[in-house]
């Protein structure tokens, strides 16, 4: 039911026992995933889970040995240059430098993506109306609300055209229209595009909707892979099984996560350090 | 089983048909190797200019302890005649001493500038560009020269309105921007050296604080090498500070120097902190 077999040669991403420690803390732990060229993959789990290091293992921010993460077939390690013109990040934290206009923001990644001079104010203009920014391009970022941080980062982050887009829960501290709106968005260019999305969210409804696959991560490991489909009919089944009557309505996803995050596999998730990390996410997103 | 992962599933449902996007289905090609470290400074440099151009009370601000310097100190000195210039008045002596010291002060801000950029996310994304970490950094310290430049144009400005009689020969002010550029970007990696052991802010402010008086009054820019006392004329040796106040006097002044040392100096210290501020740039992306 998991792995991607059908799929074949070297996909957008292939993680092969990767692991990596902040010291005592094994954060990633053995992950193995692989996402398929085009598709939207969603990575979900608990806070302190390992998503955002294992993106970051992905994205070359932090060091990996040779051989555990691959990217269209390049390897992380070895030819981080080559790894880094394909894709488009955008990390969990909001981030743009409030000193500069919208324009700005999304120009300086145009100037380090290489793109030629004669092109780059076209190309910024397009990235911007790409995510209905046109209007406000030139403001200073620093007077932006935080569904409009997203979007531009969402604009600096395609400007360059990536194969993959790296997403570290796009919609943290947004409200509801602005997390439609980043979405419909980002499905319009990856209509037009057929890039591959790589996503983390703690919202079930998202990974529901917008997600072709998802993995559950709990722990540094997958726990679950599938489609949101197939993780609730498993659970479902699963459940039947135990001997819940085959009436009971179907399980949702949040019912999957919670079956994963919170299967006994361990008491000292969510401890101090993760409480605070995320503490600090809410302050400076809100 | 049967999954088809590159059917965009929620994709069909567009409610922004895509305005415009050609451009960002095409990734740029990439810039060949030699021509890809100018590209990144230059990258640097106009997000520089950029912020000075939205917000110049820097400018101003930064203005007013040079001035001071010039007017209390310049002034007071030149009727006491308490040190040895060579014959000529004290505040003619000291202005190129106070451009040295501004623009080191404005320097020495990157450290600090680099860790605030790491916390505000900002630094990550840059980092998952083709941009390899000497580029970004020696990106940093030409943006530190320029805006020191442009500070050295304030000060040279404040001296010529207080009577000193500075060279106005291009060739030699154009020597003067270059000592003014290498100054800075070796102050600049110093700091962002600094950055990348102590790894916070706090830390840093206090380092920096710690650093920047002993290095001016360890300097020539207030007073000649000849009247320190020996173990602060050794300090004054390894100094690259001296160095550059002594080029400044020999092309601003046409006092007796050592320009070509000089030169040669803060070439050397500089190709120095841009290896230690690359190679320590890694620690602040974990
Ligand atoms: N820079 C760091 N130094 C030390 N430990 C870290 C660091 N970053 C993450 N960790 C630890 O690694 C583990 C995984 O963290 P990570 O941020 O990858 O989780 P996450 O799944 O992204 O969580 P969240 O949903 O809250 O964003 C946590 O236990 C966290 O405390
Ligand atoms: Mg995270």
């Amino acid at each position: 039911m998991t792995r991607n077999a059908d799929t074949g040669q070297a996909g957008a991403v292939t993680c092969t026992g990767l692991a990596y420690a902040f010291g005592e803390t094994n954060a990633v732990d053995g992950l193995e995933l692989s996402v398929a060229e085009g598709e939207v993959f969603g990575l979900l789990g608990p806070n302190g889970a390992g998503k955002t290091t294992a993106i970051r293992c992905i994205t070359t921010l932090l060091p990996v040995p040779a051989g555990m993460v691959q990217v269209f077939g390049h390897d992380a390690a070895k030819d981080r240059m080559a790894v880094r013109r394909l894709l488009g990040y955008v990390p969990q934290q909001l981030s743009a430098d409030a000193g500069l206009t919208g324009r700005e923001n999304v120009a300086l990644f145009a100037r380090v993506f290489d793109v030629p001079r004669g092109e780059r104010a076209e190309r910024v203009g397009q990235a911007l109306a790409a995510v209905g920014l046109t209007d406000a391009a030139d403001r200073l970022t620093g007077t932006y609300s935080g569904g409009m941080v997203r979007r531009l980062e969402l604009a600096q982050a395609l400007v360059s055209a990536p194969r993959l887009l790296i997403l570290d829960e796009p919609t943290i501290g947004l409200d509801p229209i602005a997390r439609t709106g980043v979405w419909d968005h980002i499905n319009a260019v990856r209509a037009a595009t057929g890039m591959t999305v790589l996503v983390t969210t703690h919202y079930m409804d998202e990974a529901d909707q917008y997600c072709d696959r998802v993995a559950l991560m709990h722990r540094g490991r997958i726990r679950a892979l599938g489609t949101p489909d197939e993780l609730r009919e498993g659970l479902g089944e699963r459940r039947r099984a135990e001997g819940a009557a085959a009436t009971d309505p179907l399980p949702t996803l949040e019912d999957v996560f919670r079956d994963v995050a919170g299967s006994g596999l361990d008491d000292q998730a969510g401890g101090f350090r993760d409480v605070r990390s995320t503490r600090r996410t809410a302050h400076r997103v809100g | 089983m049967s999954e088809a992962p590159a059917a965009p599933r929620t994709a069909s449902a567009d409610p922004h048909p895509a305005p415009g996007i050609d451009l960002l289905l095409r990734p740029p090609r990439p810039r060949a190797g030699w021509r890809l470290l100018p590209a990144r400074v230059i990258a640097m440099c106009a997000v520089e200019l950029q912020k000075l151009r939205h917000d110049r009370t820097e400018l101003y601000t930064r203005a007013v302890q040079p001035a001071l310097w010039l007017l209390i100190f310049g002034q007071t000195f030149t009727r006491i005649k308490a040190i040895p210039t060579g014959g000529i008045p004290y505040v003619d002596y000291l202005a190129p001493g106070i451009i040295a010291q501004s623009a080191m002060f404005i320097a020495i801000f990157y450290g600090i500038q680099i860790i605030w950029e790491r916390d505000a996310g900002i630094l990550n994304k840059l980092l998952v560009t083709p941009t390899p970490r000497s580029a970004l950094i020696t990106g940093k310290a030409f943006a530190a020269g320029v805006k020191s430049l442009i500070q050295a144009v304030v000060v040279i400005l404040i001296a010529a309105l207080l009577g000193v009689v500075l060279t106005w020969n291009p060739l030699k002010l154009l020597g003067v921007a270059a000592i003014v550029v290498l100054g800075s970007a070796f102050f600049s990696c110093l700091s962002m050296s600094i950055a990348g052991i102590v790894l916070n802010r706090d830390r840093l402010m206090g380092f920096g604080q710690a650093i920047t008086m002993p290095l001016f009054f360890g300097s020539n820019a207030l007073y000649p090498v000849s009247v320190m006392p020996g173990w602060l004329q050794a300090v004054s040796k390894v100094n690259p500070l001296s160095y550059q106040v002594d080029a400044l006097r020999g092309l601003l002044l046409g006092t007796h120097a050592h320009v070509g040392l000089d030169f040669a100096v803060l070439l050397v210290a500089a190709a120095l902190g841009i290896t230690a501020a690359s190679s320590l740039l890694g620690r602040l992306a974990r």
